[in-house]
């Protein structure tokens, strides 16, 4: 959890301390290196036209504007929020459920807590591989199972597509956050559950009026990383689908890669790149305005 | 010298972006032998001839890298490196390498666009007057696709792969019916199968380019190949062409008659679900390259050595091309980087003139069930183990008039892009021929 400690006002403000500024240096360092400078070279790229093999030629402004004028960088960008919304409104209820439930002191659900925390553990290009053969109408799980809704064509179906993967994508990522609201719940002091049964409150209202304004930080942090993170996401639909069929699942992250490294169009391929470097700052920023995640406080003055 | 740090250090930028992507591969190869140097400095190599070479894994090239082990279980002083990529790895590799002038000597290529972009930016050097004795002995018609404004730049390395008509006798004899030789007959035999439950034709839709396949040989049997030629040649509306909208219409004819099945779009090639439909008697035929020949007898040996048929695409009735083209890739091939050393240089022709489909080369291949693009070999594929396919193969490259690249090898990659993506949509139905023909027009 975030918390500052900002809370004891009375004492006099001694001089700052803390690690001395030059242990940064070396983060920062690697962080200039290895995220800034590319970032940097990405711009400059992008108002170049280059195949990979020539030498770059400047082109200016236009790549910009055929770019973000092309219907298919735009169809792109839509698929790219409806990917971030969906997953969303999937990953956080489940994942707030699943870490509520996997909170509690039961051995049994200790047990399930393991199970679910599995494919935490498992590559991502693992999981692709292993969800496109469970969802081959030809050969998976139809196969074991009485034919039906199984056999459906789940990745080979435009409709449908965009839905299978943010189900498995979702299934690969809740576990992490359960991770976040278990520890989350787990920090919530028992006093004030025993306050709330005093005052007569019922489960539904224990979790509505104590646990889930307690957790509303955990809320912030893992809501911040499913957005950004969905919107940045590559790995998994990339060996699913790999942006097919026809360009049903061809997110901005995926067409980023498919125009730079297939079309060998790195002009167009970093101007989607710079596009989803700014709708991603932006939209952390706003999700920390917002929350108030600036101005984050302990809760829980009093209660311990 | 501006231009190349300037390409140095775009190169550079594009390595870290692929980086950011977590595109992790190995360590970058070819360093074994120059570890140190710093980008696109043609005296780098002081030492000897060492050269070296990117070579793919799976199908044939096992071949290759054991042609390559004896090469440098000879050449002591001339050894090459030699490391082994997945297809995709390569693709993406090689590009950025050979762009930054850190490539191998020996560049792997499949002709077509690929090879027009390295020899427009000088990658590649002419070796015509060096190997005029190897590609003397390979069939023109695979020979000539290394050749680029009448300079050789590339030689064929390895087996040809021309697509074929695969087919499950078995479902055959059950159904009653022959296999198609006519546009009509397919139509037929694919209500037939339909009816029966059965996939009449396998089709590896998720990977989009077997859906090549299909639009190039309908379009070569309906107009021959100088309507895919005007293409190539960037003539304006080439793609308007009348022969291209009838193979359109009549893929998505064939996709409403239910020729492929309704979940074709869900099959990978890479894990050969398309020969699995076909071997385990799901689905009736399978047009593919000669290379799934070779799966066929690794996932089913039962199936591919009784029930395994293999024919020509069928003729398409009123059609003005000839029924002997054939379609497919010639052959990879081998060229010679240009920001290699002389000695490197020298070392690789050396290679290519005294080992590729020198005598021990063409047995192993010939034993790997692969077809050399050799002249002459008539009497060596009968006696092979896999005469009747070999002889097949051979007869059909042999007398093939014309043998059309890959659509999207012959095309530019921004090109064989959009290709490769408006045509799955012409098979999933969610555009028009129409829409297709301005699409591609569009990228002219």
């Amino acid at each position: 959890m975030l918390h500052r400690r900002e809370a004891e006002p009375a004492q006099p403000r001694p001089a700052r301390q803390g690690p001395p500024f030059w242990l940064a240096v070396p983060a920062l360092a690697f962080f200039g290196l290895f995220a800034l400078l590319p970032l940097g070279g990405v711009a400059v790229l992008s108002f170049m036209e280059w195949d990979g093999l020539g030498t770059p030629r400047w082109a200016g402004a236009e790549i910009w504007l055929d770019t973000l004028a092309d219907p298919a960088t735009r169809a792109a960008l839509w698929r790219t929020v409806v990917f971030v919304v969906v997953s969303f409104l999937f990953q956080a209820p489940v994942a707030l459920l699943l870490g509520v439930f996997t909170a509690g002191r039961q051995r049994y659900r200790a047990a399930f807590a393991v199970l679910y925390f599995l494919p935490l553990l498992f590559s991502s290009a693992a999981i692709g591989i292993v969800f496109r053969s469970l969802l081959d109408p030809n050969f998976g799980l139809s196969r074991a199972f009485s034919p039906g809704t199984l056999s459906t064509n789940w990745l080979g179906d435009p409709d449908l597509a965009l839905y299978a993967v943010i189900f498995v994508v979702g299934w690969a990522f809740v576990p992490f956050h359960a991770l976040l609201y278990q520890a989350g719940v787990r920090q919530i002091p028992a006093s004030l559950y025993e306050a709330a049964t005093l005052d007569g409150a019922g489960r539904w209202q224990q979790f509505r009026y104590v646990t889930l304004p307690q957790l509303r930080y955990t809320i912030v942090t893992s809501s911040t990383l499913m957005l950004v993170g969905s919107l940045t996401y590559f790995d998994l639909v990339f060996v699913l689908t790999g942006g097919g069929p026809g360009d049903a699942t061809r997110i901005l992250p995926l067409d980023m890669y498919l125009t730079g490294f297939r079309s060998y169009q790195m002009g167009p391929a970093s101007v989607i790149a710079v596009l989803l470097v700014a709708i991603g700052l932006a939209l952390s920023l706003f999700l920390s305005r917002v929350s108030g995640s600036g101005r984050m406080q302990s809760q829980q003055a009093g209660a311990a | 010298m501006r231009h190349t740090r300037l390409r140095a250090a775009a190169a550079a930028m594009v390595a870290a972006t692929a980086l950011t992507l977590a595109a992790c591969g190995g360590a970058s190869p070819g360093d074994s032998t120059d570890a140190g140097t710093d980008g696109g400095d043609d005296a780098q190599n002081g030492e000897g001839g060492a050269a070296s070479a990117w070579i793919l894994t799976g199908g044939g090239w096992p071949v290759t890298a054991a042609s390559f082990e004896r090469w440098n279980g000879e050449h002591d002083d001339q050894p090459i490196a030699v490391e082994e990529f997945e297809n995709d790895a390569f693709k993406e590799k090689i590009r950025t390498s050979v762009g930054s002038g850190e490539a191998p000597t020996l560049i792997m290529n499949w002709t077509g666009g690929t090879l027009a972009d390295y020899v427009a930016n000088d990658q590649v050097v002419d070796i015509g007057a060096e190997t005029a004795d190897l590609t003397g002995r390979v069939m023109p018609s695979v020979a000539q696709n290394g050749v680029i404004d009448g300079v050789t730049y590339a030689v064929p390395m390895n087996d040809v792969q021309p697509v074929v008509l695969y087919y499950n006798e078995d479902l055959f004899a059950q159904a009653g019916i022959e296999v198609p030789t006519t546009w009509q007959e397919t139509l037929d035999a694919v209500a037939t199968f339909k009816d029966a439950g059965i996939i009449p034709f396998s089709l590896a839709g998720q990977s989009v380019w077997p859906e090549l396949m299909w639009i190039q040989y309908l379009t070569d049997r309906i107009g021959g190949p100088e309507v895919f030629q005007a293409v190539l040649d960037g003539e304006p509306d080439a793609w308007s062409d009348p022969a291209i909208t009838e193979a359109l219409t009549k893929i998505q004819e064939l996709v409403e008659a239910g020729g492929f099945g309704d979940a074709f779009a869900s099959v990978a090639a890479d894990q050969s679900a398309d020969a699995a439909l076909v071997h385990t008697g799901r689905a009736a035929m399978l047009l593919q390259g000669s290379w799934v020949y070779a799966t066929f007898h690794t996932d089913n040996p039962e199936f591919a050595t009784s029930a395994l048929g293999f024919t020509s695409f069928p003729e398409i009735e009123g059609g003005s091309g000839d029924p002997a083209n054939i379609v497919g890739n010639p052959a990879n091939f081998w060229s010679v980087s240009a920001s290699a050393s002389d000695e490197e240089q020298q070392t690789a022709l050396d290679y290519l003139n005294e080992f590729v489909y020198d005598d021990e080369q063409l047995t192993a291949m010939l034993d790997a069930g692969s077809v050399p693009p050799v002249a002459g070999l008539e009497d060596r594929i009968a006696q092979s183990d896999d005469a009747e396919y070999l002889g097949f193969a051979y007869g059909l490259v042999q007398d093939a008039p014309h043998f059309q690249l890959s659509w999207d090898q012959a095309l530019p990659s921004d090109q064989a892009q959009e290709l490769l993506t408006n045509l799955s949509q012409i098979f999933l139905g969610e555009i028009t021929p129409q829409q297709f023909v301005d699409a591609m027009n569009a990228t002219l």
